[in-house]
């Protein structure tokens, strides 16, 4: 059965029309819950439009269809009328109320209610600084997603990405809906590959401010750095190991790019692979037992997977000539990576118990695939009318978001992990 | 309403241009820990007397950056391959007479791809097309201590467009003096 895409509310983004990104949801899943999320009483006068960020964090999952619930002027304890709201259509209703303390910190509560059975399905209240009232409005679209959908949810992670414009790059951290980005590093030179330390605090990358690759670590909400990497040559492509004290990097001090691990305060490297090729792009599997990277030992780049303790290393992909940009899904079912396929590089996820590879996009350009912490969607940056773009996608394929910046290119994007 | 709105761009583009946690590369001491170059060879040590100093001056260091005169600076490659070309021999012969002349003249070899491919593997690409002129020269008698072979893959394109002539600009080693 095939259904058309659908671009879905344009319309429904118009508030967040100021800000940097605009999303665009298409392709939908099998099924889609009705909700209404109801104006939260006192969304009008506070800093932050609360319901409407629930709406458009639901909205862009593809798994809900939002109910029109303007003006019903409910809050976090008034009882619904059920039997009205499941006229409309909707299964669940979510109301809440925002008021601004004493002290200027707000206080955001809600409660989620099951419309067809008439039931309170609990709520939450919090006290916070105005600068995290977006980071509320995404628990909250968390809390009802995870209730009503069954798995985990991703909309207060952070994303990371980098951006070109003119002779400037920037490294930014962003909210998941790529709202609220602040930027992380500037510079005159390219930034590239950035990678999440597990706590979410710090992130790994490679800078050329020094006319050479080296790669730093950065706390990012002190801006603090250290440059764990300035070997003789080229150092790059960091990837952090699940208890956040290794790095497994690509040095070429010994001539050939091959991968090393190295403490993430830095010092003397280990060597792990062992080939007169180009070994790269390494990147940890969730059980910390496996590294998997890129090689082109059998003559073109191939997935291969090595012990973390290094050693003798099993391909991974056979099928394409040129297979790239490995990512791990956490929960150690999926790979996600770009294979080029007559001229165009494309992503694939292949499910490793059972080796089988899925083609997930229609564009012809993508590049470095990042899994979310739920092991559902992924992020990547692709092409789409000449302009980079960030994309996000089940791990199916079928639902994407489009995040597209106003202005410059917008590449190598990296999610963040849970932040609990 | 539309104040509203006005109000709340304003509010983005203040969080966005603020920038609380941006790190100005000047502003940040950089610990560069290993690796670093050393400046100059030490001096002989002085064996007669225990309270000869002998001195070093780094002023004398200051060496101009500069190549050998009318000479190119850069070594192009064909795709898919990190062969140097016979027609780049005497670059190549010119740079290390350059480089064997002074002892304390040193050279970045940058090595570039073009745009098509990932990243990172591109990096390792470009890293093979610098590494092809690095062991050129020294064959050709230069030190390995006044070389570092480094890559910028594809991320410092000389020609912009996604046609052969371009990719064929880009396919290159650059010989940079420091």
């Amino acid at each position: 059965m095939l259904r058309r895409f659908l671009c879905i509310g344009i319309a429904l983004f118009s508030l967040g029309a100021n800000a940097q990104f605009r999303v665009e949801v298409s392709g939908v899943g099998l099924t889609q819950l009705p909700i209404a999320v109801a104006p939260f009483k006192g969304d009008d006068s506070a800093p932050q439009p609360i319901a409407a960020i629930v709406q458009a964090d639901l909205e862009r999952s593809g798994q809900f269809r939002l109910i029109n619930a303007s003006g019903s002027g409910l809050d976090e304890n008034s009882r619904p009328d059920f039997s009205s709201w499941r006229q409309k259509g909707s299964d669940s209703l979510a109301s809440g109320s925002i008021s601004r303390l004493a002290d200027g910190r707000y206080d955001v509560r809600f409660r989620l209610w099951d419309v067809v059975r008439g039931q309170d399905l609990g709520g939450q209240s919090f006290a916070i600084p105005a600068s995290d009232l977006r980071l509320v409005a995404h628990r909250i679209a968390d809390f009802i997603y995870e209730k009503l959908s069954g798995d985990k949810s991703v909309f207060s992670t952070r994303i990371a990405y980098v951006t070109k414009s003119g002779s400037k790059f920037n490294l930014w951290v962003a909210d998941s809906d790529g709202e609220n980005a602040q930027s992380a590093l500037s510079s005159a030179e390219p930034i590239i590959s950035p990678a999440w330390s597990p706590s979410g605090g710090q992130l790994a990358y490679v800078s050329f401010e020094s006319r050479k690759p080296v790669i730093y670590v950065h706390e990012i909400s002190t801006g603090k750095r250290r440059l764990v990497a300035n070997f003789k040559g080229s150092n790059s492509a960091p990837a952090w190991s699940s208890d956040g004290k290794s790095l497994a990097v690509t040095l070429t001090r010994d001539g050939a790019s091959q991968i090393y691990l190295i403490d993430a305060q830095g010092g003397e490297p280990k060597r792990l692979s062992q080939s007169p090729s180009i070994d790269t792009e390494p990147v940890f599997s969730a059980d910390g037992r496996f590294i998997y990277f890129v090689s082109d030992r059998g003559g073109s780049p191939q997935i291969y997977r090595m012990s973390t303790s290094g050693g003798a290393a099993d391909r991974v992909t056979f099928s394409g000539t040129y297979n790239i940009s490995p990512t791990l899904s956490p929960d150690g079912r999926w790979l996600g990576y770009v294979s080029r396929i007559g001229g165009a590089f494309k992503l694939h996820t292949m499910d490793l118990s059972t080796g089988t590879v899925t083609a997930i996009t229609d564009t012809s350009a993508d590049e470095r695939p990042s899994f979310a912490p739920n092991s559902r969607m992924l992020v990547y940056a692709t092409r789409q009318q000449s302009a980079e773009a960030l994309m996000t996608s089940t791990v199916d394929g079928k639902i994407k978001a489009r995040l597209s910046g106003q202005s410059g290119d917008i590449r190598e994007p990296a999610w963040g992990p849970f932040q609990r | 309403m539309f104040f509203k709105k006005f109000l709340l761009a304003l509010g983005v583009v203040m969080v966005v241009a603020g920038c609380g946690s941006s790190v100005k590369l000047e502003d940040v001491p950089v610990e560069d820990r290993k690796g670093a170059m050393p400046l100059a060879p030490a001096p002989a040590p002085v064996m007669e007397s225990r309270s000869a100093v002998a001195p070093v001056n780094l002023t004398t260091n200051q060496l101009p950056a500069a190549g050998p005169a009318g000479v190119a600076k850069v070594v192009y490659f064909d795709y898919d391959s990190f062969v140097i070309k016979p027609e780049f021999q005497s670059v190549l012969e010119a740079h290390s007479k350059h480089l064997k002349a002074d002892s304390r003249r040193r050279v970045n070899l940058e090595g570039h791809t073009d745009e098509r491919g990932g990243r990172e593997y591109n990096l390792a690409l470009g890293q093979k097309r610098a590494e092809a002129v690095r062991k050129a020269l020294t064959l050709l008698g230069v030190a390995d201590s006044q070389l570092e072979a480094v890559s910028f893959g594809k991320e410092k394109p000389a020609a912009m467009g996604a046609d052969e002539s371009a990719f064929a600009k880009n396919r290159r080693t650059e010989l940079t003096y420091r």
